[in-house]
């Protein structure tokens, strides 16, 4: 266990925990924003991926990572209003519309992505962000170069964390949303738009998951592949419940699947004797553990995945 | 004719085939208690939608201080200075006081300024005597706070008319007369209270107008000084109504139902009966009172067979039938179960009043033979309890989900006394039920124990309960304080008990 413990492990490991949480957190934060609005989203892992290939795509084209940003982003609230339209304005089943979502992503991406990218799809080198170093900072021992030796969209992660926090309890907006969440007809009697809230946070929420799936393209592989989501949406969605529909608390719960799948990859390295599936199961096997032991009951918004229809008697 | 705070004029709104205001017009004079009086169904939470901006009238306009104004959401509503307390509180529990009265107001800049709110809250709560703590969690206070909370919101949305739905179907007898004290003083400040009930007494104790309604219409609206509850009731119902329904006095039997230190928890696993003994009698009704939540439920359902008692015993004429099953409780031994809750426990909604009339007895013949329903029998047995209990409705093959509440009563009630029980519980069995339908269960009740039933009345609404009952015990946090005879049992008395006080 030595090299597990030395500093220069430590740091690796810890930067490799940060860049694996940050599609996590992208993706948990827009969980958080979408269920505190009352709109259950398991379609994440389709907003991810529709991210991923909009940010391919705009990358290619315009051979700009902000331009990969900005369509990725489009993307992902093109699935957003999906999720909205049938969810919020028709009723349809949210679950099912979520899983409808995700199947369609999946199929539309890969058949797009031959047709945009053909043969050289997997030995394209799209441009993308390089991490930088903050001058002086990133040389702090052991945290100097994980916390401030890092690309532009890990910092844009943070601030998004921040803003939904801002946003959800220190705004008058934000308490329109936890209150259309837990109780729509009482915000509806108080003169708010029900539908409106919801349709504002389902689409922000495409927005921001698409951003996990711009960092995918964008600052780790620099190419799209078919599934590349492949589960990160579900493994945001544990981590809403695990941080208690509280933007930190996701985050948290995010580098913490983020630590475990970084460990593994460096157990994996270190013990080539032990068959690699075992160290796969690890991050897995926190999350059923962390969402089994975890103390309390989780209590989700009360309105979570029922449609809302003033007339309704 | 221009100095009323409020007027309605014409309005009319349907729902498909059914007209729930029928050109309702009504004027309501400023700084006035004006009560709208009505049976359930008659029209009147319809018409409070449409003043409040949730339904759109069909025809019809609605003039504030002599001007139409539009309504056409909430929002508008509350522009027009017009508010509305729901009878099931429109309260978003998991946030604080302040949080829901600011929820929804405009012009609040990027940062909600809570400490500021909290402080104005804080003041305006203590000008009308609240008590309410601005930064209290709502879901934390009890009901009677989450209304003033409600009524709290509108003030501090400047609201200028007040309508107050149903607002003492939540409040127990000893917090209704604090409740009126409070509307004097928001009268007093110049406020217009718009009160919808179907109460006479409250009509009669607050109220300065009275707009009655029926089916729809207006009936009639005058000033409370020329009218009297008698007069009131007959224009609501359309016919006499009995007040005091009439209690022959005989000579009670033997114990039929035994309690002994029966002790029994709640779905959550907390303790919801203390202890409890208690006898009732043949011919005898036996009421508990209580504040709903105290453990009224949870005997119902432990004497019925529904829920295990954790220590104790139950007997029935000195049999101990602590672990009889559900079924033999019923059919071998005789005890016929109203449920509380009718749409959970009662009925099942989406069968035919037919079907609903053979819960119990389906299985059985005539109605199955060799495995297979006879629908002749079930239509013939069903046809005859209904004109029997006189519940109106379109045919027994009728989904019962249709059928009002108290019709819906009667059904239950008809199904449950078939079988000449030996044992009546019934548990809150005039909830939302309109005084022609209270009316008739009551007297079914009596009906029962003139025939020598042992009846258990359970009942959160004390004047319900007085009317009927030979002894009343109180339930409070699952222990029976006090049983008092019905003679000497007073509204102070027994709400005083209700609160926890022992006499």
């Amino acid at each position: 266990m030595e090299s597990l413990l030395n500093p220069q492990a430590i740091t690796e490991i810890l930067t490799t925990s940060l860049r694996l949480s940050v599609p996590l957190v992208f993706a948990a934060l827009a969980g958080v924003l979408s269920e505190r609005s009352g709109v259950f989203n398991i379609a994440l892992e389709g907003k991810i991926l529709a991210g991923a290939f909009g940010a391919a795509v705009g990358a290619f084209f315009m051979n700009d990572p902000y331009s990969g940003l900005v369509v990725g982003m489009l993307f992902g609230m093109l699935a957003g209003s999906i999720l909205a339209v049938l969810g919020v304005t028709f009723g349809v089943n949210q679950i099912v519309t979520g899983i409808a979502i995700n199947i369609f992503v999946l199929g539309i991406t890969a058949f797009l992505s031959r047709i945009v990218f053909g043969a050289q799809a997997n030995t394209l080198r799209l441009p993308g962000f390089k991490a930088f170093d903050f001058p002086g900072l990133s040389s702090i021992p052991i945290i100097g170069p994980v916390l401030f030796g890092q690309d532009l969209m890990v910092y844009l992660m943070f601030a998004c964390v921040g803003l939904v926090y801002f946003f959800l309890y220190l705004t008058p907006w934000g308490l329109a949303v936890r209150a259309v969440g837990e109780n729509p007809a009482a915000a509806d009697s108080a003169g708010l738009s029900v539908p409106k809230l919801r349709y504002g946070c389902v689409i922000a929420a495409g927005a921001l998951a698409a951003l996990g799936g711009c960092y995918l393209v964008l600052a780790q592989v620099f190419l799209f592949s078919e599934h590349m989501s492949a589960g990160k949406g579900f493994i945001a969605l544990a981590a809403v419940i695990l941080g208690r529909w509280n933007p930190v608390g996701a985050m948290c719960a995010c580098l913490l699947f983020g630590f475990f799948d970084a460990l593994q990859l460096r157990l994996q390295f270190n013990y080539q004797e032990v068959p690699h599936q075992f160290f796969l199961m690890l991050p897995y096997l926190i999350s059923i553990l962390a969402l089994v032991g975890l103390v309390g009951k989780p209590r989700p918004p009360s309105a979570v995945g029922r449609h809302y229809r003033r007339e309704a008697k | 004719m221009t100095n009323y705070k409020l007027s309605l004029e014409n309005i009319s709104k349907s729902f498909g085939t059914l007209k729930a205001n029928d050109q309702v017009t009504l004027d309501v004079r400023p700084g006035t208690v004006h009560a709208v009086l009505g049976e359930n169904g008659a029209g009147k939470s319809t018409l409070m939608n449409i003043l409040y901006g949730l339904y759109r009238p069909d025809e019809g306009r609605i003039l504030v201080d002599g001007q139409a104004v539009a309504i056409d959401s909430p929002r508008a509503a509350l522009a027009a200075g017009i508010g509305m307390v729901h009878q099931h509180f429109m309260l978003v529990g998991q946030l604080t006081v302040t949080e829901n009265i600011v929820l929804g107001m405009k012009g609040q800049g990027l940062k909600l300024d809570l400490a500021t709110h909290v402080r104005k809250i804080s003041e305006l709560s203590q000008s009308f005597g609240f008590e309410i703590d601005p930064e209290a969690e709502v879901m934390k206070l009890p009901i009677g706070m989450q209304q003033r909370v409600e009524i709290l919101k509108l003030l501090y949305h400047n609201a200028e008319v007040l309508i107050l739905d149903e607002p003492t179907s939540v409040l127990t007898p000893n917090e209704t007369g604090p409740f009126f004290e409070l509307l004097e003083r928001l009268k007093s400040a110049g406020k217009t209270i718009i009160f919808i009930t179907h109460k006479l007494d409250e009509v009669m104790t607050i109220a300065d107008d009275v707009t009655v309604m029926q089916d729809g219409k207006v009936m009639a609206s005058l000033p409370k000084s020329d009218t009297d509850p008698a007069n009131l009731a007959r224009i609501m119902v359309g016919r006499e109504v009995l007040f005091q329904v009439k209690r022959s006095s005989h000579a009670s039997g033997p114990v039929v139902l035994r309690l002994a230190d029966v002790s029994a928890s709640n779905t959550r696993g907390l303790t919801a009966l203390d202890q409890v003994t208690l006898e009732v009698r043949a011919g005898e009704v036996f009421g508990i009172a209580g504040v709903d939540g105290n453990g009224q439920a949870e005997l119902a359902e432990t004497i019925a067979g529904l829920r295990p008692v954790d220590s104790g015993r139950i007997f029935l004429s000195d049999s101990d039938i602590t672990q009889t099953s559900i079924s033999d409780r019923a059919d071998k031994l005789g005890i016929a179960y109203v449920p509380e809750d009718r749409h959970r426990d009662g009925i099942v909604l989406d069968e035919s009043v037919a079907q609903n009339m053979i819960l119990r007895t389906y299985d059985r013949a005539p109605f199955a033979r060799f495995g297979f329903f006879n629908p002749g029998a079930i239509r013939d047995h069903a046809e005859r309890l209904t004109s029997a209990f006189n519940v109106r409705m379109q045919s027994v093959d009728q989904e019962i989900r249709f059928l009002s509440g108290g019709n819906q009563q009667k059904v239950i009630l008809a199904r449950e006394l078939e079988g000449e029980p030996k044992v009546l519980i019934v548990a809150q069995p005039t909830k939302g039920l309109d005084v022609g339908a209270i009316e008739f269960v009551q007297q079914q009740i009596l009906v029962q124990r003139d025939r020598g039933v042992a009846v258990l009345y359970i009942s959160t609404e004390l004047e319900h309960l007085l009317d009927v009952c030979d002894r009343v015990g109180v339930l409070f946090s699952g222990k029976l304080m006090d049983t008092v005879d019905s003679s000497e049992a007073t509204p102070e008395r027994v709400g005083l008990l209700m609160a926890g006080v022992a006499a």
